[in-house]
Protein backbone atom coordinates (compact mmCIF):
# COMPACT_ATOMS: atom_id res chain seq x y z
CA UNK A 1 0.00 0.00 0.00
CA UNK A 2 1.65 3.13 -1.15
CA UNK A 3 -1.01 5.72 -1.71
CA UNK A 4 -1.26 9.15 -0.11
CA UNK A 5 -4.72 8.32 1.24
CA UNK A 6 -3.31 5.29 2.99
CA UNK A 7 -0.35 7.08 4.59
CA UNK A 8 -2.56 9.91 5.79
CA UNK A 9 -4.85 7.31 7.33
CA UNK A 10 -1.95 5.41 8.84
CA UNK A 11 -0.52 8.56 10.35
CA UNK A 12 -3.72 9.16 12.31
CA UNK A 13 -3.75 5.60 13.57
CA UNK A 14 -0.13 5.77 14.66
CA UNK A 15 -0.62 9.08 16.41
CA UNK A 16 -3.63 7.67 18.21
CA UNK A 17 -1.89 4.50 19.26
CA UNK A 18 1.12 6.39 20.58
CA UNK A 19 -0.77 8.78 22.80
CA UNK A 20 -1.93 6.32 25.44
CA UNK A 21 -2.70 9.08 27.90
CA UNK A 22 -5.11 10.61 25.43
CA UNK A 23 -6.84 7.30 24.81
CA UNK A 24 -7.43 6.88 28.51
CA UNK A 25 -8.33 10.53 28.99
CA UNK A 26 -10.93 10.47 26.28
CA UNK A 27 -12.47 7.26 27.64
CA UNK A 28 -12.77 8.61 31.16
CA UNK A 29 -15.43 11.15 30.29
CA UNK A 30 -17.92 8.84 28.54
CA UNK A 31 -17.38 6.26 31.23
CA UNK A 32 -18.11 8.80 33.93
CA UNK A 33 -21.28 9.85 32.14
CA UNK A 34 -22.32 6.26 31.74
CA UNK A 35 -21.80 5.36 35.38
CA UNK A 36 -22.92 8.59 37.06
CA UNK A 37 -25.96 9.22 34.89
CA UNK A 38 -26.73 5.58 34.30
CA UNK A 39 -26.90 4.64 37.93
CA UNK A 40 -27.93 8.10 39.10
CA UNK A 41 -31.02 8.47 36.94
CA UNK A 42 -31.66 4.76 36.54
CA UNK A 43 -34.24 4.39 39.35
CA UNK A 44 -36.19 7.52 38.30
CA UNK A 45 -36.20 6.47 34.67
CA UNK A 46 -37.51 3.07 35.66
CA UNK A 47 -40.20 4.56 37.89
CA UNK A 48 -41.32 6.83 35.07
CA UNK A 49 -41.83 3.75 32.96
CA UNK A 50 -38.82 4.26 30.69
CA UNK A 51 -37.34 0.86 31.39
CA UNK A 52 -33.65 0.17 31.94
CA UNK A 53 -31.78 3.49 31.71
CA UNK A 54 -28.39 1.90 31.01
CA UNK A 55 -29.95 0.25 27.95
CA UNK A 56 -31.21 3.63 26.85
CA UNK A 57 -28.12 5.61 27.74
CA UNK A 58 -25.28 3.38 26.50
CA UNK A 59 -25.87 4.00 22.76
CA UNK A 60 -25.98 7.75 23.47
CA UNK A 61 -22.67 7.60 25.29
CA UNK A 62 -21.10 5.55 22.48
CA UNK A 63 -22.20 8.31 20.11
CA UNK A 64 -20.77 10.89 22.50
CA UNK A 65 -17.36 9.20 22.57
CA UNK A 66 -17.35 9.17 18.77
CA UNK A 67 -18.51 12.78 18.50
CA UNK A 68 -15.83 14.09 20.85
CA UNK A 69 -12.99 12.06 19.38
CA UNK A 70 -13.99 12.81 15.80
CA UNK A 71 -14.36 16.54 16.32
CA UNK A 72 -11.12 16.70 18.22
CA UNK A 73 -9.33 14.73 15.55
CA UNK A 74 -10.58 17.05 12.83
CA UNK A 75 -9.67 20.13 14.77
CA UNK A 76 -6.19 18.74 15.21
CA UNK A 77 -5.55 20.21 11.76
CA UNK A 78 -4.98 23.48 13.61
CA UNK A 79 -2.25 21.75 15.54
CA UNK A 80 -0.65 20.70 12.31
CA UNK A 81 -0.88 24.29 11.19
CA UNK A 82 0.68 25.54 14.38
CA UNK A 83 3.46 22.99 14.54
CA UNK A 84 4.22 23.12 10.88
CA UNK A 85 3.40 19.64 9.66
CA UNK A 86 0.52 20.91 7.56
CA UNK A 87 3.01 22.64 5.25
CA UNK A 88 4.69 19.33 4.52
CA UNK A 89 1.39 17.95 3.26
CA UNK A 90 0.36 21.14 1.48
CA UNK A 91 3.47 21.34 -0.70
CA UNK A 92 3.40 17.66 -1.59
CA UNK A 93 2.59 16.90 -5.22
CA UNK A 94 -0.66 15.21 -4.25
CA UNK A 95 -4.20 16.36 -4.83
CA UNK A 96 -5.41 17.95 -1.64
CA UNK A 97 -8.65 16.01 -1.61
CA UNK A 98 -6.62 12.81 -1.29
CA UNK A 99 -4.73 14.24 1.66
CA UNK A 100 -7.88 15.30 3.37
CA UNK A 101 -9.83 12.17 2.55
CA UNK A 102 -7.08 10.03 4.05
CA UNK A 103 -7.00 12.23 7.10
CA UNK A 104 -10.77 12.14 7.51
CA UNK A 105 -10.79 8.37 7.20
CA UNK A 106 -8.00 8.11 9.75
CA UNK A 107 -9.77 10.42 12.20
CA UNK A 108 -13.02 8.53 11.71
CA UNK A 109 -11.31 5.18 12.29
CA UNK A 110 -9.85 6.44 15.54
CA UNK A 111 -13.24 7.74 16.64
CA UNK A 112 -14.81 4.39 15.75
CA UNK A 113 -12.26 2.57 17.87
CA UNK A 114 -13.08 4.84 20.81
CA UNK A 115 -16.77 4.17 20.25
CA UNK A 116 -16.15 0.43 20.14
CA UNK A 117 -14.18 0.57 23.38
CA UNK A 118 -17.00 2.45 25.11
CA UNK A 119 -19.41 -0.12 23.69
CA UNK A 120 -17.31 -2.93 25.20
CA UNK A 121 -16.99 -1.15 28.53
CA UNK A 122 -20.71 -0.50 28.71
CA UNK A 123 -21.34 -4.23 28.49
CA UNK A 124 -19.39 -4.61 31.72
CA UNK A 125 -21.81 -2.37 33.55
CA UNK A 126 -24.88 -4.13 32.33
CA UNK A 127 -25.59 -3.04 28.76
CA UNK A 128 -26.90 -5.90 26.62
CA UNK A 129 -27.29 -5.48 22.85
CA UNK A 130 -30.16 -7.50 21.40
CA UNK A 131 -28.19 -9.39 18.77
CA UNK A 132 -24.72 -9.67 17.34
CA UNK A 133 -26.00 -9.18 13.82
CA UNK A 134 -27.62 -5.89 14.76
CA UNK A 135 -24.52 -4.86 16.70
CA UNK A 136 -22.66 -5.05 13.39
CA UNK A 137 -25.23 -2.73 11.86
CA UNK A 138 -24.65 -0.26 14.68
CA UNK A 139 -21.08 0.04 13.42
CA UNK A 140 -22.39 1.45 10.17
CA UNK A 141 -23.98 4.28 12.11
CA UNK A 142 -20.88 4.72 14.21
CA UNK A 143 -18.81 5.03 11.07
CA UNK A 144 -21.14 7.58 9.53
CA UNK A 145 -21.10 9.90 12.53
CA UNK A 146 -17.36 9.40 12.87
CA UNK A 147 -16.85 10.55 9.25
CA UNK A 148 -19.36 13.35 9.59
CA UNK A 149 -17.83 14.94 12.67
CA UNK A 150 -14.20 14.43 11.68
CA UNK A 151 -15.00 16.25 8.44
CA UNK A 152 -16.84 18.95 10.38
CA UNK A 153 -13.83 19.37 12.66
CA UNK A 154 -11.57 19.72 9.64
CA UNK A 155 -13.91 22.20 8.00
CA UNK A 156 -13.90 24.35 11.14
CA UNK A 157 -10.14 24.00 11.64
CA UNK A 158 -9.50 25.10 8.06
CA UNK A 159 -11.09 28.41 8.95
CA UNK A 160 -9.47 28.91 12.35
CA UNK A 161 -6.15 30.59 13.02
CA UNK A 162 -5.14 28.99 16.29
CA UNK A 163 -6.28 26.83 19.18
CA UNK A 164 -7.84 29.76 20.99
CA UNK A 165 -11.08 29.13 19.18
CA UNK A 166 -11.13 25.58 20.42
CA UNK A 167 -12.94 26.26 23.68
CA UNK A 168 -15.54 28.21 21.76
CA UNK A 169 -16.17 25.24 19.50
CA UNK A 170 -16.48 22.88 22.43
CA UNK A 171 -19.01 25.12 24.15
CA UNK A 172 -21.02 26.28 21.18
CA UNK A 173 -20.91 23.32 18.82
CA UNK A 174 -19.87 20.06 20.45
CA UNK A 175 -21.78 20.39 23.72
CA UNK A 176 -25.08 21.50 22.13
CA UNK A 177 -24.73 18.76 19.51
CA UNK A 178 -24.41 16.23 22.27
CA UNK A 179 -27.04 17.49 24.72
CA UNK A 180 -29.60 18.13 22.00
CA UNK A 181 -29.31 14.75 20.33
CA UNK A 182 -31.53 12.58 22.46
CA UNK A 183 -28.45 10.83 23.79
CA UNK A 184 -29.50 11.35 27.39
CA UNK A 185 -33.29 11.46 27.30
CA UNK A 186 -36.15 10.25 25.10
CA UNK A 187 -37.39 12.85 22.65
CA UNK A 188 -41.08 11.85 22.32
CA UNK A 189 -42.54 13.98 25.06
CA UNK A 190 -40.36 17.07 24.66
CA UNK A 191 -41.74 20.56 23.82
CA UNK A 192 -42.13 21.02 20.07
CA UNK A 193 -39.42 23.67 19.76
CA UNK A 194 -36.84 21.41 21.35
CA UNK A 195 -38.02 18.51 19.24
CA UNK A 196 -37.41 20.54 16.07
CA UNK A 197 -33.91 21.45 17.20
CA UNK A 198 -33.16 17.82 17.92
CA UNK A 199 -34.48 16.75 14.55
CA UNK A 200 -32.20 19.29 12.86
CA UNK A 201 -29.19 17.88 14.66
CA UNK A 202 -27.52 15.17 12.57
CA UNK A 203 -26.15 13.51 15.69
CA UNK A 204 -29.72 12.68 16.74
CA UNK A 205 -29.94 10.31 13.78
CA UNK A 206 -26.65 8.72 14.76
CA UNK A 207 -27.79 8.22 18.33
CA UNK A 208 -31.12 6.86 17.15
CA UNK A 209 -29.46 4.58 14.62
CA UNK A 210 -27.02 3.12 17.12
CA UNK A 211 -29.78 2.78 19.71
CA UNK A 212 -32.14 1.18 17.22
CA UNK A 213 -29.52 -1.32 16.11
CA UNK A 214 -28.37 -2.19 19.62
CA UNK A 215 -31.62 -2.15 21.59
CA UNK A 216 -34.30 -2.49 18.95
CA UNK A 217 -35.94 0.79 19.92
CA UNK A 218 -35.72 3.54 17.32
CA UNK A 219 -37.83 6.70 17.26
CA UNK A 220 -36.91 7.98 13.85
CA UNK A 221 -36.52 4.70 11.99
CA UNK A 222 -33.20 3.12 10.98
CA UNK A 223 -33.74 3.79 7.31
CA UNK A 224 -34.30 7.51 7.81
CA UNK A 225 -31.32 7.59 10.18
CA UNK A 226 -29.13 6.03 7.54
CA UNK A 227 -30.26 8.30 4.72
CA UNK A 228 -29.90 11.50 6.74
CA UNK A 229 -26.48 10.54 8.06
CA UNK A 230 -25.13 9.32 4.74
CA UNK A 231 -26.17 12.50 2.98
CA UNK A 232 -24.94 14.82 5.74
CA UNK A 233 -21.63 12.97 6.06
CA UNK A 234 -21.14 13.18 2.32
CA UNK A 235 -21.95 16.88 2.11
CA UNK A 236 -19.81 17.83 5.11
CA UNK A 237 -16.89 15.79 3.78
CA UNK A 238 -17.12 17.71 0.51
CA UNK A 239 -17.29 21.03 2.37
CA UNK A 240 -14.39 20.05 4.62
CA UNK A 241 -12.28 19.04 1.62
CA UNK A 242 -13.13 22.24 -0.18
CA UNK A 243 -12.26 24.49 2.77
CA UNK A 244 -9.09 22.53 3.39
CA UNK A 245 -8.03 22.83 -0.24
CA UNK A 246 -8.24 26.61 0.11
CA UNK A 247 -5.95 26.77 3.13
CA UNK A 248 -3.00 29.08 2.61
CA UNK A 249 -0.20 29.49 5.09
CA UNK B 1 28.55 31.72 -17.73
CA UNK B 2 27.77 29.76 -20.85
CA UNK B 3 24.87 30.45 -23.15
CA UNK B 4 23.28 27.14 -22.32
CA UNK B 5 22.90 27.90 -18.62
CA UNK B 6 19.31 27.37 -17.70
CA UNK B 7 17.36 29.79 -15.60
CA UNK B 8 15.88 27.40 -13.10
CA UNK B 9 14.09 30.12 -11.16
CA UNK B 10 12.76 32.99 -13.21
CA UNK B 11 10.65 35.70 -11.62
CA UNK B 12 9.15 38.66 -13.44
CA UNK B 13 7.27 41.57 -11.89
CA UNK B 14 6.10 39.53 -8.94
CA UNK B 15 3.65 41.26 -6.60
CA UNK B 16 1.89 40.05 -3.47
CA UNK B 17 -0.60 42.23 -1.62
CA UNK B 18 -2.35 41.41 1.63
CA UNK B 19 -5.40 43.62 2.23
CA UNK B 20 -3.79 46.70 0.73
CA UNK B 21 -0.38 46.03 2.25
CA UNK B 22 2.22 45.23 -0.40
CA UNK B 23 4.55 42.54 0.92
CA UNK B 24 6.32 41.90 -2.35
CA UNK B 25 6.49 44.87 -4.67
CA UNK B 26 7.17 44.10 -8.31
CA UNK B 27 10.37 42.09 -8.06
CA UNK B 28 12.20 40.39 -10.91
CA UNK B 29 15.20 38.12 -10.68
CA UNK B 30 16.50 34.82 -11.90
CA UNK B 31 18.68 32.03 -10.59
CA UNK B 32 20.72 29.78 -12.83
CA UNK B 33 20.80 26.05 -12.54
CA UNK B 34 23.48 24.87 -10.12
CA UNK B 35 23.81 28.22 -8.41
CA UNK B 36 23.75 28.94 -4.70
CA UNK B 37 21.61 32.00 -4.27
CA UNK B 38 21.12 33.96 -1.06
CA UNK B 39 18.04 36.03 -0.54
CA UNK B 40 18.72 38.56 2.19
CA UNK B 41 16.78 41.28 3.90
CA UNK B 42 15.67 42.61 7.28
CA UNK B 43 12.69 41.13 9.10
CA UNK B 44 9.46 41.59 7.21
CA UNK B 45 11.22 42.48 3.97
CA UNK B 46 9.23 39.93 2.00
CA UNK B 47 11.63 36.98 1.91
CA UNK B 48 9.35 34.32 3.26
CA UNK B 49 6.38 35.61 1.26
CA UNK B 50 8.48 35.29 -1.89
CA UNK B 51 9.55 31.75 -1.01
CA UNK B 52 5.94 30.81 -0.35
CA UNK B 53 4.96 32.03 -3.80
CA UNK B 54 7.86 30.23 -5.46
CA UNK B 55 6.87 27.01 -3.72
CA UNK B 56 3.13 27.10 -4.56
CA UNK B 57 2.02 27.88 -1.01
CA UNK B 58 0.78 31.37 -1.80
CA UNK B 59 -1.00 32.76 -4.83
CA UNK B 60 0.79 35.78 -6.28
CA UNK B 61 -1.31 38.92 -6.78
CA UNK B 62 0.37 39.44 -10.14
CA UNK B 63 3.56 38.66 -12.02
CA UNK B 64 5.14 35.58 -13.47
CA UNK B 65 7.14 32.77 -11.93
CA UNK B 66 8.83 29.83 -13.59
CA UNK B 67 10.34 27.09 -11.46
CA UNK B 68 12.26 24.54 -13.48
CA UNK B 69 10.23 25.79 -16.42
CA UNK B 70 6.84 25.34 -14.72
CA UNK B 71 4.38 27.79 -13.26
CA UNK B 72 3.64 27.46 -9.53
CA UNK B 73 0.14 28.74 -10.22
CA UNK B 74 -0.86 26.50 -13.12
CA UNK B 75 1.47 23.52 -12.84
CA UNK B 76 1.61 23.04 -9.09
CA UNK B 77 2.43 19.34 -9.10
CA UNK B 78 5.30 19.67 -11.55
CA UNK B 79 6.72 22.53 -9.52
CA UNK B 80 6.28 20.55 -6.32
CA UNK B 81 8.24 17.63 -7.73
CA UNK B 82 11.04 20.03 -8.67
CA UNK B 83 11.96 21.38 -5.27
CA UNK B 84 12.65 20.36 -1.73
CA UNK B 85 12.23 22.80 1.10
CA UNK B 86 13.34 23.32 4.65
CA UNK B 87 10.97 25.75 6.27
CA UNK B 88 11.77 28.45 8.73
CA UNK B 89 10.01 26.51 11.45
CA UNK B 90 9.91 22.74 11.77
CA UNK B 91 7.37 20.82 9.72
CA UNK B 92 7.94 17.33 11.02
CA UNK B 93 5.37 15.13 12.68
CA UNK B 94 6.83 14.86 16.14
CA UNK B 95 4.79 11.80 17.06
CA UNK B 96 6.29 9.84 14.20
CA UNK B 97 9.81 8.45 14.12
CA UNK B 98 12.57 9.84 11.93
CA UNK B 99 12.18 6.93 9.55
CA UNK B 100 8.42 7.31 9.39
CA UNK B 101 8.71 10.99 8.57
CA UNK B 102 11.04 10.10 5.71
CA UNK B 103 8.83 7.29 4.48
CA UNK B 104 5.76 9.48 4.63
CA UNK B 105 7.46 12.05 2.43
CA UNK B 106 8.69 9.39 0.00
CA UNK B 107 5.16 8.10 -0.47
CA UNK B 108 3.66 11.56 -0.93
CA UNK B 109 6.28 12.26 -3.58
CA UNK B 110 5.68 8.93 -5.22
CA UNK B 111 9.24 7.65 -4.87
CA UNK B 112 9.35 4.10 -6.23
CA UNK B 113 9.16 1.33 -3.67
CA UNK B 114 12.52 -0.20 -4.66
CA UNK B 115 14.33 3.14 -4.37
CA UNK B 116 12.60 4.29 -1.24
CA UNK B 117 14.42 2.30 1.39
CA UNK B 118 17.83 2.78 -0.11
CA UNK B 119 17.43 6.53 -0.40
CA UNK B 120 16.08 6.93 3.10
CA UNK B 121 18.94 4.89 4.48
CA UNK B 122 21.58 6.84 2.56
CA UNK B 123 20.16 10.19 3.53
CA UNK B 124 19.69 9.34 7.18
CA UNK B 125 23.26 8.08 7.30
CA UNK B 126 24.47 11.25 5.64
CA UNK B 127 22.86 13.48 8.24
CA UNK B 128 24.03 11.07 10.93
CA UNK B 129 20.61 10.08 12.15
CA UNK B 130 20.51 6.49 10.96
CA UNK B 131 21.11 4.99 14.40
CA UNK B 132 18.20 7.02 15.76
CA UNK B 133 15.80 6.34 12.93
CA UNK B 134 13.25 4.61 15.13
CA UNK B 135 13.07 7.35 17.70
CA UNK B 136 10.13 9.72 17.78
CA UNK B 137 11.07 13.14 16.49
CA UNK B 138 9.81 14.84 19.63
CA UNK B 139 12.88 13.57 21.45
CA UNK B 140 15.22 15.23 18.94
CA UNK B 141 17.19 18.44 19.48
CA UNK B 142 16.69 21.47 17.21
CA UNK B 143 19.78 20.62 15.21
CA UNK B 144 18.74 17.02 14.70
CA UNK B 145 15.32 18.10 13.51
CA UNK B 146 16.86 20.47 11.02
CA UNK B 147 19.13 17.74 9.72
CA UNK B 148 16.20 15.41 9.39
CA UNK B 149 14.23 18.03 7.49
CA UNK B 150 17.06 18.52 5.06
CA UNK B 151 17.33 14.79 4.52
CA UNK B 152 13.58 14.61 4.01
CA UNK B 153 13.61 17.46 1.51
CA UNK B 154 16.09 15.52 -0.61
CA UNK B 155 14.37 12.13 -0.86
CA UNK B 156 12.69 12.91 -4.15
CA UNK B 157 15.91 14.25 -5.70
CA UNK B 158 14.76 17.84 -6.17
CA UNK B 159 16.44 20.14 -8.66
CA UNK B 160 16.14 23.07 -6.29
CA UNK B 161 16.50 23.16 -2.53
CA UNK B 162 14.84 26.05 -0.71
CA UNK B 163 16.12 26.83 2.75
CA UNK B 164 14.35 29.50 4.75
CA UNK B 165 16.74 30.58 7.50
CA UNK B 166 18.15 27.09 7.90
CA UNK B 167 20.77 28.04 10.48
CA UNK B 168 18.61 30.01 12.91
CA UNK B 169 19.09 28.66 16.43
CA UNK B 170 21.75 26.13 15.47
CA UNK B 171 25.17 25.88 17.07
CA UNK B 172 28.26 26.52 14.90
CA UNK B 173 29.05 22.81 14.65
CA UNK B 174 25.67 21.92 13.23
CA UNK B 175 25.72 24.95 10.98
CA UNK B 176 29.08 23.99 9.55
CA UNK B 177 28.02 20.44 8.99
CA UNK B 178 24.85 21.55 7.30
CA UNK B 179 26.51 23.92 4.87
CA UNK B 180 29.32 21.55 4.07
CA UNK B 181 26.77 18.95 3.14
CA UNK B 182 24.66 21.33 1.09
CA UNK B 183 27.70 22.62 -0.81
CA UNK B 184 28.68 19.06 -1.62
CA UNK B 185 25.25 18.29 -2.96
CA UNK B 186 25.28 21.47 -4.97
CA UNK B 187 28.56 20.46 -6.60
CA UNK B 188 27.84 16.78 -7.07
CA UNK B 189 24.22 16.89 -8.13
CA UNK B 190 24.18 20.36 -9.62
CA UNK B 191 21.36 21.09 -7.26
CA UNK B 192 20.35 24.73 -7.13
CA UNK B 193 20.17 26.17 -3.63
CA UNK B 194 18.02 29.15 -2.72
CA UNK B 195 18.30 30.29 0.86
CA UNK B 196 17.56 33.13 3.22
CA UNK B 197 19.58 33.97 6.28
CA UNK B 198 20.32 36.70 8.76
CA UNK B 199 23.92 35.55 9.11
CA UNK B 200 25.58 37.70 6.50
CA UNK B 201 29.00 36.14 6.84
CA UNK B 202 27.32 32.83 6.04
CA UNK B 203 25.85 34.24 2.84
CA UNK B 204 29.20 35.78 1.97
CA UNK B 205 30.97 32.48 2.40
CA UNK B 206 28.52 30.26 0.61
CA UNK B 207 26.46 32.08 -1.99
CA UNK B 208 27.44 32.62 -5.61
CA UNK B 209 24.92 35.40 -6.00
CA UNK B 210 22.93 37.48 -3.60
CA UNK B 211 19.82 39.60 -3.70
CA UNK B 212 19.02 42.07 -0.95
CA UNK B 213 15.36 42.83 -0.55
CA UNK B 214 13.71 45.47 1.61
CA UNK B 215 10.14 46.71 1.85
CA UNK B 216 9.24 44.19 -0.82
CA UNK B 217 11.68 45.55 -3.39
CA UNK B 218 15.03 44.19 -4.54
CA UNK B 219 17.66 46.75 -3.62
CA UNK B 220 20.58 45.07 -5.31
CA UNK B 221 21.39 41.78 -6.95
CA UNK B 222 24.60 40.17 -8.14
CA UNK B 223 27.81 38.56 -7.01
CA UNK B 224 29.31 39.54 -3.67
CA UNK B 225 32.18 41.44 -5.24
CA UNK B 226 29.78 43.34 -7.43
CA UNK B 227 27.59 44.26 -4.47
CA UNK B 228 30.58 45.41 -2.43
CA UNK B 229 31.89 47.45 -5.33
CA UNK B 230 28.57 49.07 -6.13
CA UNK B 231 27.96 50.06 -2.55
CA UNK B 232 31.59 50.89 -1.90
CA UNK B 233 31.66 48.58 1.12
CA UNK B 234 34.33 46.37 2.64
CA UNK B 235 31.99 43.64 3.77
CA UNK B 236 28.57 42.31 2.86
CA UNK B 237 27.31 43.47 6.23
CA UNK B 238 28.37 47.02 5.51
CA UNK B 239 26.68 46.88 2.13
CA UNK B 240 23.56 45.42 3.71
CA UNK B 241 23.31 48.17 6.30
CA UNK B 242 23.99 50.86 3.72
CA UNK B 243 21.16 49.56 1.58
CA UNK B 244 18.60 48.81 4.26
CA UNK B 245 19.40 51.43 6.92
CA UNK B 246 20.00 51.03 10.62
CA UNK B 247 16.50 51.20 12.01
CA UNK B 248 15.24 48.05 13.66
CA UNK B 249 12.26 46.42 11.96
CA UNK B 250 9.29 45.18 13.77
CA UNK B 251 7.98 42.23 11.88
CA UNK B 252 4.22 42.32 11.88
CA UNK B 253 4.08 38.81 13.17
CA UNK B 254 1.00 37.23 14.58
CA UNK B 255 1.08 35.87 18.09
CA UNK B 256 1.48 32.44 16.57
CA UNK B 257 4.63 33.35 14.67
CA UNK B 258 6.16 34.86 17.75
CA UNK B 259 5.31 31.77 19.72
CA UNK B 260 6.90 29.57 17.10
CA UNK B 261 10.01 31.68 17.03
CA UNK B 262 10.32 31.57 20.78
CA UNK B 263 9.85 27.85 20.72
CA UNK B 264 12.68 27.56 18.24
CA UNK B 265 15.06 29.93 19.94
CA UNK B 266 14.65 28.52 23.41
CA UNK B 267 13.15 25.11 23.06
CA UNK B 268 15.51 23.92 20.36
CA UNK B 269 17.36 21.51 22.56
CA UNK B 270 16.19 19.15 25.20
Amino acid sequence: MNSPIYVMWLRQIKRYWRSKSRIIGSLAQPLLFLIALGFGFGPIFQKAGGGDYIEFLAPGIIAMAILFTAMFNGIEVIWDKEFGFLKETLIAPVLRYKIIFGRTLGGATVAMIQGAIVFALSMFIGFKPISIMMALISFVFMFLIAMLFTALGIAIASKLEDMQGFQLIMNFIVMPLFFLSGALFPIDSLPTALKIVIKLNPLSYGVDGIRGALTGISHLGLFLDFIVLAITAFVITIIGSYLFSKVEI
Amino acid sequence: MSESTKKIIDVKNLVKKFDGFTAVDNISFSVNEGEIFAFLGPNGAGKTTTIKMLTTLLHPTSGEIKINGFSPVHEKDKVRHSFGIVFQDPSLDEELTAYENMEFHAILYNVKENLKEERIQNLLKLVELWDRKDEQVKHFSGGMKRRLEIARGLIHHPKILFLDEPSLGLDPQTRNFLWKYIKELNKKEKMTVFFTTHYLEEAEKIADNIAIIDYGKIKIIGSISKIKKQTNSKSLEEAFLKLTGHSIREESASAKDRMRLRKRMHGGRK
